[in-house]
């Protein structure tokens, strides 16, 4: 079995539609998310999931230096931004590519599937 | 056979064997290799076994073994090898044939990027260095070797695995296997290589493959026609080039074209048209059945041809299809009609269609603007013989 981290990511151009979305199209992903959990944790897969607040809400610590520095905003200045996650276990890749297909269709939005190193 | 013929041939069946055995494709290599240098060293002496692909799987798992129990790996995954008994038989079909057939698919599975899929099923499967993969696809070989590594390491990392996907994906998949054999087809038959226009050893791994696929996946119809459009497109190899210079299909010397490949081909395509699931390849197939049919250019069912290039325009349309069954229509309904047509593809980058355009505007007896037009498909090539054959024709035009 692999551990795979399976990433939702939001970009400015996604912004606008998301801007535009209703209590109701909130609710209808709620929903779907809801039930894709449900089978992951029926099905043995699921490890941890969770949605992220905005990224406004982000801060940012460096302790490489002599003391810490915590600054305002995200790691990165670029466009796109982690949005939700889930920590899923799968027998390969094809598992966890089938089972990205279904958080995709679940959450409306792109999935990024990366292996967590095995030890 | 000499060691090395042997060992190129049997070179995909061991790695794949072992590949399957071990879960990794780094030993899987390693111990082939090793199993070569056994082979080389004891084969002359005590001459070569009688089942020289079994003996070079045992060698190479005994290495593959003593490698893991040297390195002493905690790696779960070569532990669990260690306790596997695995006594399969090396035979060239059954579970051995299937252990290929699953190497190729992993080696092209749609999370590895194009350039690499093609690169680890020619290292795989046919054997062939990183330098001379390398030198195929006109990259320095350091780039090659990257790209092949990063691509096991993604295997090993992403767990992508040895497996043949089931039914329901298994069209989608096959389609990026046979993209890949296609692509080193044709890298083989019209080389981007300035210094080579025909590469034999690609074509002929090309149809390998193909071969390979068939006999594993018989009942698969475009890999049937992707084979018969290889054999079709290889019949008339001997005749491509002359003197340097790249022979066109309706200059070519019938008669020079090989008669047996052919045969093998049309078989092929008549067994596609009886199962009745055309496919681009298989549609690419019966167009080459049609051009092999003809006894001479003149005697082209273009109709035919056309009406082909017209199916094929409806399941995968392309501006490429479109320019191909534009250069039927100027058989059919004259160069002026076809060149509205070609006018009209959006492909200024790409040499046939300046080609195509040059012969139209030739025949039209537009010379100034052909003349322009074979100067712009020569500069947008680099192959030598293609590059003669257009000058020629641009030198030939009245002024």
């Amino acid at each position: 079995m692999t551990q795979y981290f399976l990433s939702v990511h939001h970009d400015e151009a996604g912004a606008a539609a998301m801007a535009e979305l209703t209590e109701a199209d909130m609710q209808r992903m709620f929903t779907q998310v809801g039930a894709f959990n449900t089978r992951l944790q029926a099905e043995g897969a699921w490890l941890f999931a969770g949605g992220l607040m905005p990224i406004e809400q982000s801060t940012c610590v460096d302790a490489t230096g002599e003391r810490p520095i915590v600054t305002d905003g995200p790691f990165s200045e670029s466009k796109e931004y982690l949005g939700g996650f889930w920590i899923i276990e799968a027998a390969d890749l094809d598992a966890a590519l089938a089972w990205a297909a279904e958080g995709s269709r679940a959450c409306e939005g792109k999935v990024e599937v990366r292996p967590f190193q095995s030890e | 056979m000499t060691i090395e013929q042997i060992f190129r041939e049997e070179y995909g069946r061991v790695v794949a064997s072992l590949a399957r055995r071990f879960g990794d494709l780094d030993v899987a290599e390693d111990a082939a290799a090793e199993a070569l240098l056994v082979a080389l060293e004891r084969w002359p002496a005590h001459g070569v076994p009688p089942n020289p692909g079994g003996w070079l799987t045992t060698t190479a798992g005994n290495k593959a073994l003593d490698r893991i129990r040297r390195e002493r790996k905690r790696d779960a995954k070569h532990q669990a090898a260690l306790m596997i008994n695995d006594d399969t038989p090396h035979e060239p079909t059954g579970i051995v044939a299937d252990d290929r057939l699953r190497l190729i698919f992993t080696c092209c599975h749609p999370a590895l990027a194009p350039e690499a899929r093609v690169a680890l099923t020619l290292r795989l499967l046919g054997g062939l260095t990183v330098a001379e993969i390398a030198a195929a696809f006109l990259v320095p070989e350091t780039t090659m070797a990257q790209r092949i590594t990063r691509a096991k390491a993604k295997i090993k990392g992403a767990n992508i695995p040895f497996r043949v996907p089931s039914a329901t994906d298994l069209s989608d998949r096959l389609g990026a296997v046979l993209a890949v054999v296609y692509l080193v087809f044709n890298e083989g038959y019209l080389s981007s290589s300035a210094a080579e226009p025909l590469r034999d050893e690609l074509t002929d791994e090309a149809i390998r493959l193909g071969r390979m696929l068939r006999t594993l996946l018989p009942d698969e119809p475009e890999i049937a026609g992707l084979l018969a459009l290889m054999l079709l497109t290889d019949a008339r190899r001997p005749t491509r080039v002359s003197g340097g210079e790249l022979v066109p299909l309706h200059e070519q010397d019938r008669g020079a074209w090989d008669r047996e490949l052919i045969g093998e081909g049309h078989a092929l395509v008549r067994e596609c048209l009886a199962r009745n699931r055309p496919g681009q390849y298989q549609l690419l197939a019966a167009i080459n059945a049609v051009h092999t049919d003809a006894p001479t250019a003149a005697a082209t069912d273009w109709g035919q041809i056309a009406t082909l290039y017209s199916h094929l325009q409806a399941i995968a349309p392309s501006p490429l299809v479109a320019l191909n069954r534009a250069i039927a229509v100027a058989e059919l309904d004259g160069p002026e009609v076809a060149l509205a047509e070609v006018d009209r593809l959006p492909l200024t980058s790409y040499h046939p269609w300046h080609a195509t355009r040059a012969d139209l505007l030739r025949r039209l007896g537009r010379s100034a603007e052909a003349r322009e037009a074979y100067g712009a498909a020569i500069a947008a090539t680099a192959n030598a013989a293609e590059r003669a054959y257009l000058t020629r024709r641009r030198d030939q035009l009245g002024s």
